[in-house]
């Protein structure tokens, strides 16, 4: 069986920016696949190239074996794509949105109204579905276009940013509702810069950093690839430079302790590689006191999706975040993504 | 929200890769669906939100009433066969109304694109883009339609008199293909212009130079010879010239001459030939731009 998303060796430049420079992964039938990558890194490129809205400068694009490139319109109608900002018609209703949706996805007049009610019923949009979308809040915004997206029942659901700037609570509530598409054989691929969101939600999970593919299999197999312990140390709420260093060569000598880096993003923490062995907190606890550094907290855990990315490009996620939104012109990029 | 979720509604459905692969262009009942819907939505937005139709109307009613009175007491001749300015007018109104409404026909494609509304209907199957264009030209054509309606019952009211049947049918055949010229046009400028200040700007800079430049206000004859030449050439007089003419003369034929142009005489006949013309220039001009932005 083909795989339902195939991406090989994608390119994308805009003027004298890589976008994409080599973005492959392979999306299996009926798993949630995740893109976690920082703002930036070319996530939303790679979704775009794949539902034929931007063209890649080179690289092979597949849905359920057919090539977007050569075959967009059939393509087209096996995807259903989900963009990160909701692009509604605020006159309209949320069910004539919705009828609109069905008639460009050609579903028969007579089965129009059926579908779209059951939409509505599946994302409890009852008592929003009569309203103009321009009342609606993000929430609801979100849920009428995931509704949309679903209508034409495609073989691929493609999510962009499914819950970034929503509440907890309908964050919750989507996922719910993507964990039980995807179990009855939905395939869904969604980006995120959350990684509690792909830790969650992805069967797979591929890492995206600066246009490249640099991590990919299941949460639990790339965490355990990283191996060791992680401990978090704070000597201080905010720890001065010199205290910080001085922690971190005292913690670098003891022989448990792979690496050590400070975390600027979280006020000169400490986070540590160390091998797993019980004492280790202790032993740390006890080193620090006899040097006289306070210790403000300490954790020891296993290692998170975020550790896999720090593996692999030394930097953490929110750190790299940090670094992006520096980085980028939104303007240019709402321009490049005009049509 | 459910927790449950009815297997039969959301198991995706396969289709077959021969019903996937065939691609039904624009002579389908796929087109027909997606261009009716398009359309559908254009009017509920003008349902929901009639001000500008509402305003579409009085404007031009505003230009017979107010502009004609101001040249009213002009001596009679003057501008040609007409009995009055008013009468004068009603052509170069209808005409003048007509075209701004097309001129603006890009602005709500100009704001889909800026609202990522188009990349939705780009990810859409679409039988063929075409559609999207051809939704707002269809909506434009009946605003320009129920505008010119308007004027024509408000100039009998003024005393501008009625063409026959078939003049009227004629007067809407004119104001129709210099709509679908200047709609395309403008379409084309949604699609090539950067943003709707852009697009507004041009809309600006060309919508009165070329009232002016028409023979809307007053006769070729009035005007200096170069500004005869301009307006001659103006397809908003290869619209106007006859349409007078036809309010003026219930005995018209298709050689009727309509504009004694410096350059030669046009008839009837030969007016609706320069529109045709027009209209295939405008449509060949954004063929090639639209088909590279949507395909």
């Amino acid at each position: 069986m083909a795989p339902a998303v195939l991406i090989e060796q994608l390119q994308k430049r805009y003027g004298t920016v890589d976008a994409v420079k080599d973005v492959s992964f392979e999306v299996a039938p009926g798993q949630i696949f995740g893109l976690l990558g920082p703002n930036g890194a070319g996530k939303t490129t790679t979704l775009r190239c794949l539902c034929s809205l931007t063209t890649p400068d080179s690289g092979k694009i597949e849905v359920s074996g057919i090539s977007v490139l050569e075959h967009p319109r059939a393509a087209r109608q096996l995807l259903g794509y989900v963009a990160q900002e909701v692009a509604l018609d605020k006159v309209l209703t949320g069910k004539e949105m919705l009828e609109l949706q069905a008639a460009l996805y050609h579903i028969p007049s007579a089965e129009i109204g059926v579908r779209v009610k059951n939409a509505i019923e599946l994302l409890s949009l009852e008592e929003f579905a009569a309203n103009k979308t321009g009342t609606y809040s993000g929430g609801i915004r979100k849920r009428l276009d995931l509704a949309a997206g679903l209508l034409h029942q495609p073989a691929v659901l493609v999510l962009d940013e499914p819950t970034v700037g929503l509440d907890i609570e309908s964050r919750v509530v989507i996922w719910d509702f993507l964990r039980q598409l995807r179990d009855q054989g939905t395939t869904i691929l969604m980006t995120s810069h959350y990684l509690e969101e792909v830790d969650a939600l992805a069967d797979n999970v591929a890492i995206v950093d600066q246009g490249k593919v640099i991590a990919e299999g299941s949460p639990s197999t790339l965490k355990d690839q990283v191996g060791g312990d992680r401990i978090t140390l704070r000597i201080r709420e905010f720890t001065s430079d010199d205290e910080a260093q001085k922690a971190k060569s005292m913690t670098a000598e003891m022989p448990f302790v792979q690496d050590v880096i400070i975390n600027g993003a979280q006020g000169n923490s400490l986070n540590l590689v160390v091998t797993p062995q019980s004492d280790a907190l202790l032993t740390i606890q006890q080193a620090l006191k006899e040097a006289g550094l306070p210790v403000f907290g300490i954790a020891q855990s296993r290692p998170s999706l975020d550790d896999v990315y720090l593996a692999a490009t030394g930097q953490t996620l929110m750190d790299a975040e940090m670094a992006a939104s520096g980085k980028r012109d939104a303007k240019k990029e709402r321009k490049q993504n005009m049509r | 929200m459910t927790t449950t979720i009815d297997p039969k509604n959301s198991t995706p459905s396969v289709p077959s890769q021969a019903e996937l692969l065939a691609t039904p262009g624009i002579v389908s009942s796929e087109f027909i669906q997606e261009t009716l819907a398009l359309t559908r939505r254009l009017f509920i937005q003008l349902k929901r939100r009639p001000t500008t139709l509402i305003a579409g109307v009085i404007q031009p009613l505003m230009w017979l009433v107010l502009f004609g009175a101001l040249f009213q007491n002009v001596p009679e001749g003057l501008f040609g066969v007409s009995q009055s300015y008013g009468q004068f007018l009603c052509a170069g109104v209808i005409v003048f109304t007509a075209f701004s409404g097309a001129l603006n026909a890009g602005l709500p494609v100009m704001f889909d694109r800026e609202f990522g509304f188009l990349n939705r209907l780009l990810v859409a199957p679409l039988a063929s883009r075409f559609s999207i264009v051809l939704a707002s030209a269809i909506f434009i054509t009946t605003l320009s339609l129920i505008q010119t309606v308007a004027i024509i019952i408000t100039s009998v009211f003024l005393g501008a008199g009625l063409p026959g049947i078939a003049g009227l049918g004629i007067v809407a055949l004119i104001v129709l293909m210099l709509v679908l010229g200047v709609t395309a046009l403008s379409l084309g400028l949604s699609f090539a212009l950067p943003g709707h200040i852009e697009l507004l700007a041009v809309i600006f800079v060309t919508n009165l130079p070329l009232l002016f430049a028409s023979t809307a206000l007053v006769p070729l004859a009035f005007m200096p010879t170069w500004l005869q030449y301009v307006s001659s050439l103006n397809p908003l007089s290869f619209a106007i010239e006859p349409i007078r003419y036809l309010y003026l003369h219930s005995d018209w034929t298709f050689a009727s001459i309509v504009m004694d142009a410096p350059w030669g005489s046009v008839s009837l006949g030969g007016a609706l030939v320069l529109l045709a013309a027009f209209d295939a220039i405008a449509l060949f001009s954004i063929q090639r731009l639209l088909y590279r932005r949507l395909s």
